[in-house]
C-alpha cells in the first residue's frame, strides 16, 4: 500500500497539536476523537435506556405492579423510546461515521471538522437537556412519538411529584429541536465528505458497502429532520402561543402530527437500520473470506429503500381511519420496501455460502443481526395489511416487531461493528472468549425479553399500559421476558468488563488483524491524526485485498511516519461556543411560561452568542 | 475535473490538501445540500398553509370577507391582503437575484467598485423586502389578525415569517462580504466567498417565488 511507500521508520509521532489533557478533547476536531466522543457519550445514553426498560419490566413481571405509578409509566417508556433512538442508535452509528468514513474513503478528516465538533457539542446539550427534565420531576411523557392533541394540549396539570408542572412535553420538543440540528449540521458534513473527500481512483460504485449505507443516512436526515422541526415548531406554538395547528377547537387537526411526525419517522426508521446493514456488509465478506455478492444490486438496494422509506408513513397510520385509497397506496408501498431488504438478505446468504467462515464475536453479531431482522421484516410485511394491522396496532405485537428490527437489527449490527472496529479505533483486541459470552448472553435474552411478545400482542396485551389484571393469561410470559431482560442487560456487564479489561491490557493489536478488505486496515492501529501519510490509490472495492495479494498473502506493519509536512486543521473551541448558542436560543424557550414577559432577553442574549461564536468561527484561519 | 485527471502518487503534500473528488469546493456541495434540506422545510411549511387552507373558523381572511373580532365586538371586516404592496416587494427581491449575479460577476473579474456596488444594491434590497414584511405584519395586527387569530393567520405568520428570518439571515451574510470586500479582502480567488452566500440568496427567492403566488394570488 501507499504507506509502505515512505519508509520513515522513526516513531516519533508529530506532536503539532497537543494529544492529552481535557481542553485537547475539548478543542478538537479530529473525526477520530468526536468520534470516540459520540461512541462513549451514546453508550452512557444506551445504559440509561436500558434502565428505563429494566424498570418497566420489573413493573410488568406480575400482574397489578406496584413498582411505579402511571404517571412514572409513561415518563418511563417515552424517556426509553425518545433515549434509544435519538441518543442511542443514532450517535452510536455516529460514531462509526465519524471514525470509519474517512477512513473507508481515504481520507484525511471529514469535509468540515469544525462544523463535525459543533455537530457533537450540540447533541450532547441536547441529550443533556432532555434528561434534565429528570431533574426538576417534568420528564416528557407523552411517547416518542408525542401524539397531539395529548401533547398540544394547553391545560396544565400539576401534581405533587411534578413542581415543574406541565413542562415534560417542553423538554421533549425543544430537546428534540436542539438534537435535530446536530444531526442536520452531522448529515451534511458526511454527506460532502463522501462526495467530496474519496481518494484519487475510487469511484462511488468502488466504495464499501457501509460508506454507501451511511451516505443513504445522510440523505434521509437531510430529508427528514426538517419536516420534524417543523411539526416541533408547530407543537410548541400551540402550546405556548395559543396557535391551532393541532387543535380541533381552533380548527386544526390533531391527524397533521401524525403526517408531519411519520413522514419524518419511517425515515427514521432507515436512519437507524441502514447503518447496520452497512457494518453487516464489511464484517460477513471479511469472515467468508469472499467478496460481497451482488455489490451493485447491494447499493441499488440500499438508495431503493432510502427512497421508498419516504413513501410509506402512513402505516403508521391505518387506526386514524384515512380510506381505503390511502390505506391501499401505503400497505402496497410498505409490501414493496420488502423486496429491496429481500435482496439484501439474499445477499448476504449469498456472500457467506460456500466461504470459509471464522466465527468471531463480529461474525456472530451480524449473522445474528441477518436471522433477528429477518424476523423482525417478516413481522413487519404482517402489519402492512390494514386488517391485520388494525387487530396488532398497540399491543405488544408491535413491540416485539420493532425490538426485533431495532435490536436484533441496530443493536446487533452496531455491536458487531464494535467487535470488528474495536482493535483499529484502541489498538487492543477485545477479549473474544468474553465477547462470546456476550453474543450468546445477548442472543438468548434477546429473544426470551421480545419473542413471548408477539404472544402477548395476539392475545390482547396492550401497549403503553402500565400494569394488567391477573387471569387473562399474561402472567407467564410477562415473568419470561422480564428474566430475558435481566439477561440481556447481563450481557452488556460482560462487554463493559471487556472493555476495562483490555483497556489495561496490552496494545496488541496489530494493523490489520481481521485479513479486511477495505482501506482502513492499511494503516497503523490505531490510526495517526492525519490516517493517510499518502492519499491511497484506489483501484477496486477491495483495495486492502488486492494489496495483499500483490505482496502474496503477507502485509508488513505500516509504519509510523512523522507527518510533519501534512497540513491539519488546527483545533478550535468556537464549535462549542457556538453550541452553547444553539443551546441557549432553544433553551430559552423553556422560559416562555415561566416568565412570559421577559424570556426572550434570554433569547438574545442566545443568538448573540451564536453570532459571535459563529463569526469567531468563521473568521478563524482553520490550518 | 482538471484535479481528478491528474491525480498521480507524487501529489505533494499540498496537492493532497487541496485534492477533492469532484474538483469542486466543499464549502458548494455543502451549499447545495443545505438547500436541499431546506426545500423540505418550506415544503412543510407550504403544505401546512394549503390543508388549512380555507379551515378558519373565524377572520379575518386572505381575500374574502369575514366575521371577525375587533375591538372586543364580532364585524365585518375586508380581506388583508394588500396584494400591491406585496408584489412591490416580490419585484424587489427579484431584481436583488439579478445584482447579485453582476456583484459575483464583478467579483470574479476583479472590479472592485461595480462589486461594491451591485452587492450593494443587493443588500439593500433584502433590506427592503424585510422592511416591506415587517410593514405588513404590524398592518395586519392592527386589522385584528393575531398570529393566533385563526388557522389562516397562524399559518401565514409562520410560512411568511420564516422566510422573512431567512432573507434577514441572508442580509446579515451579504452584508458581512460587503464589508470584506469594501476592505479589499475578497480577490478573484476568494470570489466563491460571496458565490456561496449568492447561492443561499437564490434559493430564498426561489421559495419565495413560490409562497407569493400559493399564498397572495391562489383564491
Amino acid at each position: 500500500m501507499a504507506t509502505s511507500v515512505l519508509e520513515h521508520r522513526a516513531p516519533a509521532i508529530h506532536h503539532a497539536h497537543p494529544k492529552t489533557g481535557i481542553w485537547s478533547w475539548i478543542t478538537t476536531v479530529d473525526h477520530k476523537r468526536i468520534g470516540i466522543l459520540y461512541g462513549a457519550t451514546a453508550f452512557l445514553f444506551f445504559l440509561l435506556g436500558g434502565i428505563e426498560a429494566l424498570i418497566m419490566r420489573l413493573q410488568l413481571m406480575g400482574p397489578n405492579g406496584k413498582l411505579v405509578d402511571p404517571d412514572t409509566f409513561n415518563a418511563l417508556f417515552t424517556m426509553h423510546g425518545t433515549t434509544m433512538i435519538f441518543l442511542g442508535v443514532m450517535p452510536l452509528s455516529a460514531m462509526f461515521f465519524n471514525y470509519f468514513i474517512p477512513l473507508q474513503i481515504g481520507a484525511r478528516d471529514v469535509a468540515f471538522p469544525r462544523l463535525n465538533a459543533f455537530s457533537y457539542w450540540v447533541f450532547l446539550l441536547g441529550g443533556l437537556f432532555i434528561n434534565a427534565s429528570f431533574l426538576v420531576g417534568a420528564p416528557p411523557n407523552g411517547g416518542w412519538f408525542g401524539y397531539a392533541n395529548l401533547t398540544s394540549s394547553r391545560v396544565i396539570a400539576a401534581t405533587a411529584a411534578a413542581p415543574a408542572p406541565g413542562m415534560n412535553i417542553d423538554f421533549w420538543v425543544i430537546g428534540l429541536q436542539i438534537l435535530g440540528i446536530a444531526s442536520i449540521a452531522a448529515a451534511l458534513n458526511f454527506f460532502v465528505t463522501i462526495v467530496n473527500l474519496r481518494a484519487p481512483g475510487m469511484k462511488m460504485l468502488r466504495m464499501p458497502m457501509f460508506v454507501w449505507m451511511s451516505f443513504v443516512v445522510q440523505v434521509l436526515l437531510l430529508l427528514a429532520f426538517p419536516v420534524i422541526t417543523v411539526a416541533l415548531v408547530f407543537l410548541m406554538m400551540d402550546r405556548n402561543f395559543g396557535t391551532s395547528f393541532f387543535m380541533p377547537d381552533g380548527g386544526g387537526d390533531p391527524i397533521m402530527w401524525q403526517h408531519l411526525f411519520w413522514i419524518f419517522g419511517h425515515p427514521e426508521v432507515y436512519i437507524l437500520i441502514l447503518p447496520a446493514f452497512g457494518i453487516t456488509s464489511e464484517i460477513l465478506p471479511v469472515f467468508s473470506r469472499k467478496p460481497l455478492f451482488g455489490y451493485t444490486a447491494m447499493v441499488f438496494s440500499g438508495i431503493f429503500i432510502g427512497f421508498v422509506g419516504f413513501g410509506v408513513w402512513s402505516h403508521h397510520m391505518f387506526a386514524t381511519g384515512m380510506g381505503p385509497f390511502a390505506d391501499t397506496f401505503f400497505s402496497m408501498a410498505t409490501m414493496v420496501i420488502a423486496l429491496p431488504t429481500g435482496v439484501k438478505i439474499f445477499n448476504w446468504i449469498g456472500t457467506i455460502w460456500g466461504g470459509s467462515l471464522r466465527f468471531t464475536t463480529a461474525m456472530m453479531m451480524a449473522l445474528a443481526m441477518v436471522a433477528l431482522f429477518i424476523i423482525g421484516g417478516l413481522s413487519g410485511v404482517m402489519h402492512s395489511a390494514p386488517p391485520a394491522d388494525l387487530q396488532q396496532t398497540d399491543t405488544y405485537f408491535i413491540v416485539a416487531h420493532f425490538h426485533y428490527v431495532l435490536f436484533g437489527g441496530s443493536i446487533f449490527g452496531l455491536t458487531a461493528g464494535a467487535y470488528y472496529w474495536w482493535p483499529k479505533m484502541f489498538g487492543r483486541l477485545l477479549d473474544e472468549g468474553m465477547g462470546k459470552a456476550h453474543f450468546w448472553l445477548m442472543f438468548v435474552g434477546m429473544n426470551m425479553t421480545f419473542f413471548p411478545m408477539h404472544f402477548l400482542g395476539l392475545n390482547g396485551m396492550p401497549r403503553r399500559v402500565y400494569t394488567y389484571p391477573p387471569g387473562l393469561g399474561f402472567e407467564f410470559w410477562n415473568k419470561f421476558e422480564t428474566i430475558g431482560a435481566f439477561i440481556l442487560a447481563f450481557s452488556f456487564l460482560i462487554f463493559l468488563v471487556n472493555i476495562i479489561k483490555t483497556w489495561f491490557g496490552p496494545a496488541n493489536a496489530p494493523a490489520d488483524p481481521w485479513h479486511g478488505a477495505t482501506l482502513e486496515w492499511s494503516i497503523p492501529s490505531p490510526p495517526q491524526e492525519f490516517n493517510f501519510p499518502k492519499l491511497p490509490m484506489v483501484g477496486s472495492s477491495v483495495p486492502q485485498w488486492d494489496a495483499r495479494r500483490a505482496a502474496g498473502g503477507h502485509l508488513p506493519e505500516p509504519a509510523l511516519v512523522s507527518g510533519a509536512d501534512i497540513p491539519m486543521p488546527n483545533p478550535s473551541y468556537w464549535p462549542l461556543v457556538s453550541a452553547i448558542g444553539v443551546f441557549l436560543v432553544l433553551g430559552s424557550l423553556l422560559f416562555i411560561r415561566v416568565n412570559p414577559v421577559h424570556w426572550w432577553q434570554f433569547t438574545l442574549f442566545g443568538v448573540a452568542v451564536l453570532f459571535f461564536g459563529v463569526f469567531r468561527w468563521a473568521f478563524e484561519p482553520p490550518h | 475535473m482538471a484535479q481528478a485527471a491528474t491525480a498521480t502518487a507524487e501529489m505533494s503534500p499540498a496537492d493532497e490538501h487541496h485534492w477533492t473528488s469532484t474538483g469542486l469546493d466543499s464549502r458548494k456541495i455543502a451549499i447545495w445540500g443545505f438547500i436541499g434540506s431546506e426545500c423540505l422545510f418550506f415544503a412543510s411549511l407550504i403544505s401546512t398553509y394549503l390543508v388549512y387552507k380555507g379551515k378558519s373558523l373565524v377572520g379575518p381572511l386572505p381575500h374574502a370577507e369575514s366575521q371577525c373580532l375587533l375591538h372586543g365586538k364580532m364585524q365585518t371586516c375586508e380581506g388583508v391582503f394588500e396584494t400591491p404592496l406585496v408584489t412591490a416587494g416580490t419585484a424587489v427581491l427579484l431584481f436583488s437575484s439579478f445584482f447579485v449575479v453582476l456583484a459575483l460577476y464583478h467579483a470574479q473579474k476583479g472590479n472592485r467598485a461595480k462589486l461594491l456596488g451591485w452587492l450593494s444594491a443587493t443588500v439593500m434590497c433584502g433590506v427592503f423586502f424585510v422592511s416591506m414584511q415587517v410593514y405588513e405584519f404590524t398592518h395586519f395586527y392592527h386589522k385584528g389578525m393575531g398570529y393566533s387569530t385563526n388557522l389562516f393567520s397562524t399559518t401565514f405568520f409562520t410560512l411568511t415569517g420564516f422566510h422573512g428570518s431567512h432573507v434577514t439571515l441572508g442580509v446579515i451574510w451579504l452584508s458581512t462580504v460587503l464589508i470584506l470586500a469594501a476592505r479589499g479582502k475578497l480577490p478573484p480567488e476568494k470570489s466563491l466567498n460571496l458565490e456561496l452566500a449568492a447561492l443561499y440568496w437564490h434559493f430564498v427567492d426561489v421559495v419565495w417565488i413560490v409562497i407569493f403566488p400559493v399564498v397572495y394570488l391562489m383564491r
